[in-house]
């Protein structure tokens, strides 16, 4: 499920560029000194997002130098937790919730266009490296089921011409806005303003 | 039905925005300093008049919880943190507080924090959060502008900040001392209790562990008085609280209302009713996917509220119902949740590691109709052997559900089995059972 393959292709060495290191020291600045192995899973977030959303090797042991931890623990952390990528995934990098919530309310359709549109297995990239997908557990968002998550953001009540519309607007690297694609507003009950609704402003 | 003039959360669908001047407007920030000025003492005091109870699943009360940070603080500090970090199947209330209400949440950190001698607040949202979370830092900037945080906070005397935290995609980090793990950078696997976080937490230090919508109606209810809040709902299970309806439901939602509301109530007014009428109902989970399904004839007349749902061996958890009607098959569903815990379990302890594992195995050939009798009741031997086997409640939270299943739909699983040939004749299959369950008569 979650790309925990190492690798095997590793660039050879990994730093912090200008930009990213400045939020590092920033981020230490939120823990006590002495704790500073806390800024570990900001710190693998940075990496991962400085190297094209996937962690090397090289940035384990880069972070592991700057935080005076041993190369095991942060190696672990990275590991253990599902959002860190041991290996490339494409640009757009879609999860798509499949936990029962979802599962009933046709989340294995939009598993089928992702399959059709995509790639046949989960975890593949596309060919220019736009895209990939995998089955995630549940995001959180289960009112709004079926949904998925592109990179950050949440598409929501999807069907199949809906995500078939997504993706390909993700190949004409144009991605479509996030939100409801039944056009409700947020959470609120559809064709109903009963509650929260306009009278009781 | 709760009255709008009860109501907390008035801006949970964004209709009204989310920024801190339209918050004040809805009277946040309004007297903060004067509840701050009449003392710790006074504040705990309120909130146990309330009876207040965690809204992050336990329902622990939340006027207790604060009183066993000890009173004075010493030579360590104390620290609050609050779990954002929902994930539970079923539930997205805590979601909407971030996006919409973010100020009813930083208000209700400043005034916990005070309570509980806490200078410093981390909220641990969960990584896939990274909109809310963006959003809530948002809102902190706004509030550090203001002065509402910060040195001398809200003009109370007490030095306050909070800080965001990251998790990174695991369900385990919401139990509170695996949440506490993660903070300190360590992979998120629970701690042994006691000692409670109270006085043994983040950093070895004092800390006190809240669920977002706990500490989101805090300021409120000081506000209107912890009498006005414990007038809702019925007696030990007070106020309101938000409820989230999925499922085969015609127009899911997220909804405010009293605690004790009767289910049927629930899904029919707010919800649009099941997909395909009340009738073809089959089962609910009340709250989030760790709680026990209800059948049909018990969601009838259920009320929604801690103890009631006790009463009928579920629970309220974190109130993420999910409604299946018939046109589920009822065993897929609980496989699919059986998956997740399997999934989930972070692998410290053996009845939870394995036992989730053989709990989706066997229920993902009980789909396929490749089971055999006995593994069903293999199935609840698993079950009774992680509960009450584990350092946390995950263990609770996986055997539950599948407990519940085979307490209401027995006959659904046996007919998945009766496919096999073995079975008619009625005869037990040792080659499949696990081996202390050989010792039978004719293994």
């Amino acid at each position: 499920m979650s790309l925990k393959k190492v690798n095997p292709e590793q660039p050879k060495t990994f730093k912090f560029d200008e930009k990213f290191k400045n939020i590092a020291d920033e981020i230490l600045k939120k823990y006590p000194e002495k704790n500073k192995k806390s800024a570990v899973m900001p710190f693998l977030y940075l990496a991962q997002k400085q190297n094209n959303n996937w962690i090397p090797l090289a940035a384990i042991k880069y972070v592991s130098k700057y935080l005076s931890m041993p190369y095991i623990s942060v190696y672990e952390v990275a590991t253990f937790y599902s959002m860190y990528n041991l290996s490339p995934v494409g640009k757009y990098f879609i999860q798509v919730c499949t936990t029962t919530p979802c599962l009933i309310r046709g989340a294995d359709k939009i598993i089928k266009v992702c399959k059709q549109k995509i790639s046949e297995k989960e975890n593949q990239v596309t060919k220019n490296g736009e895209c990939s997908w995998t089955e995630v557990e549940c995001l959180g968002a289960c009112v709004n089921a079926p949904m998925m998550q592109i990179n950050n953001d949440y598409y929501e009540d999807l069907d199949e011409k809906s995500t078939a519309k997504i993706i390909d607007s993700i190949f004409k690297d144009k991605i479509l806005e996030p939100g409801s694609y039944r056009g409700r507003k947020n959470t609120s009950p559809e064709n109903k303003e009963i509650i929260n609704g306009p009278d009781h402003a | 039905m709760l009255k709008e003039e009860n109501r907390i959360f008035k801006n949970l669908y964004n209709n009204h925005g989310w920024e801190l001047e339209k918050a004040i407007e809805r009277n946040d920030w309004k007297n903060t300093k004067e509840i701050i000025s009449k003392g710790k003492e006074w504040i705990i005091n309120e909130i146990k008049i309330s009876e207040l109870r965690g809204r992050g699943g336990a329902g622990f009360s939340t006027g207790m919880k604060w009183s066993f940070a000890p009173k004075k603080v010493g030579s360590r500090p104390h620290y609050l943190v609050i779990n954002a970090d929902e994930s539970e199947p079923g539930t997205c209330k805590d979601r909407d507080i971030l996006r919409f209400e973010p100020q009813k949440l930083i208000e209700g950190c400043l005034i916990a924090g005070f309570a509980t001698g806490a200078h410093t607040c981390y909220i641990y949202i969960r990584g896939e959060y990274s909109f809310e979370g963006q959003r809530l830092q948002e809102a902190i900037n706004q509030a550090y502008k203001k002065n509402f945080l910060g040195k001398n906070a809200c003009g109370t005397g007490w030095d306050f900040d909070i800080y965001i935290h990251y998790g990174a995609g695991a369900y385990i980090c919401g139990e509170e001392t695996a949440l506490l793990e993660s903070i300190e950078g360590n992979k998120g696997q629970p701690r042994l209790k006691p000692p409670f976080p109270a006085l043994v937490g983040l950093y070895g230090c004092p800390t006190i562990v809240n669920n977002v919508e706990t500490i989101a109606v805090v300021p409120t209810i000081l506000r209107r008085g912890g009498k006005w809040f414990a007038s809702l709902g019925r007696p030990k299970n007070t106020g309101t609280k938000i409820f989230c309806i999925s499922g085969n439901v015609n127009s899911p939602c997220n909804v405010e209302e009293e605690m004790g509301i009767p289910l049927k109530e629930l899904i029919n007014t707010y919800a649009g009713g099941v997909i395909g009428g009340w009738d073809n109902l089959q089962a609910v989970i009340p709250g989030g996917s760790s709680m026990p399904l209800l059948p049909k004839k018990i969601c009838e007349t259920i009320k929604m509220d801690f103890d009631s749902l006790v009463e009928n061996k579920s629970g309220l958890g974190t109130a993420g119902i999910v409604v299946i009607n018939k046109n589920q098959d009822i065993v897929s569903c609980m496989a699919r949740i059986a998956r997740f815990y399997k999934h989930e379990s972070c692998g410290q302890c053996t009845p939870c590691r394995e036992g989730s594992g053989w709990m989706w195995r066997i229920l993902d050939r009980a789909t396929k109709g490749e089971t055999t009798l006995s593994d069903i009741d293999l199935l609840d031997d698993v079950t009774k052997q992680i509960e009450g086997h584990t350092i946390c409640a995950f263990g609770e939270g996986s055997a539950w559900p599948v407990q519940g299943l085979l307490r209401h739909f027995r006959k659904e699983i046996d007919k998945k089995c009766s496919n096999d040939p073995l079975i008619k004749k009625k005869k037990e299959v040792p080659y499949l059972v696990d081996q202390h369950l050989l010792e039978k008569k004719n293994a």
